[in-house]
């Protein structure tokens, strides 16, 4: 076990340098910040809905390699979803994370299982699912509504 | 930023204090974390305990475990003799005239709010000014920023350099003025390890007729400290900084003024007399002191203060210096490494704050902690000082008397690896 293998593997420094999804929208349906204030991450999402599936997610913010990959990740996973998959989805990146479930994601998005080595950093945990709570959160208010 | 110093930096093998002797006396200097040789870089948030006062603290329960300021008998008379004791040893420590001006609370940040109950909240009214600076800890901030807000005051602000983190006093006449009532200042920067001068915001606080607290909780472990030559109202500081105990925080002050000021906390041990109608507070310092105190944590703080003297604060301060120097001159060779603070290394204690290029301080925290090396990241409980910066955190290394050499080199390895993976 050694960090590159574990955490900074390619996938995840190239999601944290890309810079596609970290772009503030204008229209969006649904808005919210999420922090770590013991570290200072902090996230906001943006997510534009048509009807029930979601056309686009974005987020902008400030943030460790970890939390950053992980909010690029989340857009790009929940893109095009409706929001059951994305539900779907965002147990299953808990569940790798917090239960040590196998992840078992669309190979479309096979991507996220290089997240699962965080499990293995206690403390950054919760840098990768800052944006994924944040997200969750949102999402609740809809289907709630 | 320039690697000019003015500091003149000792040889490889000339230390200021016998440090190999001095690391056989902190127990968890023999661990390893992650399978590395424990480097402790993380003395700022707060510093290893040495076996005397390991001893000292498990003394009290071991053979005395009785409450203080109460029973006859023996044990308790010990206990309260040691107890008391420690307040004598930090009123010769910091040069307080009298132990009656040391109060024992549960931090620095306790200290710094039992003022603001105790004192500003009734002396302080809507139209007056308190004045803080931005380089502040949050504990040194906020409690005057909410009581600004609680009484209609209004909260100024001495600003930072951007460039290097000093203190701007060109509007200090200004910022502090006839309206002042109260001056809160660091006397050493918890990011940068900065010295402000902070005499010339007192001797303006004073000629306008406001009081003044000093942040101690980086200085006083790192320096020595005359509160005389000082000459603010109030200093606060922790035990917890200087190789004492956690728990247990000190506030200094002006004998009349701590007399004047109500109780913080209320409650058993710090009344003369309680009538259904009326009670009778006791003098100073135990109107301060409500409620059993952390009484193994005093004692063993005494312990603290015997071996810091014992080494001797001078020493001390010319040890951290040299690894400072060194650790900057590291550090500055390293391509796309930021460090923070005056260039100036005189005006620093042993602290020095850094960026690694494009690595966040959160992922070279994590690098450097596989590489068995403890600082600090993030924000520094200095939210306002960051922001100033404009930079997301910092990775803090800060040294005490323990720190080598070797360990610089160590902490210079990691943070090239750093630099490797997030090229």
């Amino acid at each position: 076990m050694s960090l590159e293998d574990d955490i900074y593997k390619e996938i995840i420094l190239d999601n944290y340098r890309a810079r596609k999804n970290r772009v503030r929208l204008t229209d969006a349906d649904l808005q919210s910040e999420g922090a770590n204030p013991s570290c200072g991450d902090d996230v906001e999402l943006f997510v534009k809905l048509n009807g029930e599936t979601i056309e686009t997610v974005t987020y902008e913010g400030i943030g460790c390699s970890i939390c950053c990959a992980s909010a690029n990740l989340l857009c790009e996973s929940l893109r095009g979803r409706s929001l059951a998959e994305a539900h779907e989805i965002i147990q299953r990146y808990r569940g790798m994370l917090l239960e040590d479930e196998e992840p078992d994601f669309p190979d479309e998005i096979s991507d996220l299982e290089a997240m699962q080595g965080v499990k293995h950093y206690p403390v950054r945990i919760k840098c990768a699912l800052l944006a994924w709570n944040t997200v969750r959160d949102m999402l609740e208010q809809v289907s709630s509504a | 930023m320039s690697t000019t110093h003015t500091t003149v930096a000792a040889g490889a093998d000339r230390y200021s204090l016998d440090v190999a002797r001095i690391r056989g006396d902190f127990p968890i200097l023999k661990q390893t974390m992650n399978g590395k040789p424990f480097v402790y870089l993380d003395n700022g948030a707060t510093a290893l305990k040495p076996e005397v006062v390991i001893d000292a603290e498990a003394g009290y329960y071991r053979e005395l475990g009785a409450n203080i300021h109460r029973g006859v008998y023996q044990f308790s008379e010990t206990a309260s003799a040691l107890y008391d004791g420690t307040r004598t040893k930090v009123a010769g420590f910091i040069g307080a005239p009298d132990p009656r001006q040391v109060i024992f609370t549960k931090s620095a940040t306790e200290s710094v709010n039992l003022i603001a109950y105790g004192w500003a909240l009734k002396n302080i009214v809507q139209g007056d000014e308190i004045c803080v600076t931005e380089i502040e800890h949050h504990a040194n901030f906020v409690p005057w920023q909410a009581l600004a807000e609680r009484t209609g005051a209004t909260l100024r602000c001495i600003p930072l350099n951007p460039a290097d983190g000093t203190l701007d006093l060109t509007g200090l006449d200004g910022l502090v003025n006839e309206r002042t009532r109260l001056v809160a200042i660091t006397a050493m920067s918890n990011v940068t390890g900065y010295m402000p001068p902070v005499a010339p915001v007192i001797a303006r606080a004073k000629a306008v007729g406001a009081l003044t607290v000093v942040d101690g909780a980086q200085w006083v472990s790192h320096s020595s400290v005359d509160v005389k030559t000082l000459d603010a109202d109030f200093l606060v500081f922790s035990a917890h900084k200087m190789c004492g105990p956690t728990g247990v925080g000190v506030l200094y002050g002006r004998e009349q003024l701590l007399e004047e000021m109500d109780p913080f906390l209320y409650g058993g041990d710090m009344v003369l007399r309680v009538r259904t109608d009326r009670t009778v507070f006791k003098e100073i310092p135990d109107k301060f002191e409500a409620g059993t105190p952390n009484i193994a944590g005093v004692i063993g703080f005494g312990s603290a203060i015997d071996y810091l003297l014992d080494i001797g604060m001078d020493a001390i301060h010319a040890h951290e210096q040299h690894l400072l120097s060194y650790a900057v001159e590291q550090m500055a060779a390293i391509d796309g490494v930021v460090c923070y603070g005056p260039t100036d290394l005189s005006t620093r204690g042993g602290i020095l704050s850094f960026n690694v290029a494009d690595a966040h301080p959160h992922d070279t925290g994590t690098i450097l902690d596989q590489d068995g090396i403890a600082v600090r990241t993030g924000l520094h409980c200095a939210h306002p000082f960051m922001h100033a910066l404009g930079v997301p955190g910092t990775t803090r290394a800060s040294f005490y008397l323990y720190n080598t050499r070797e360990e610089v080199d160590r902490l210079v390895q990691s943070v090239r690896r750093v630099r490797e993976i997030f090229a």
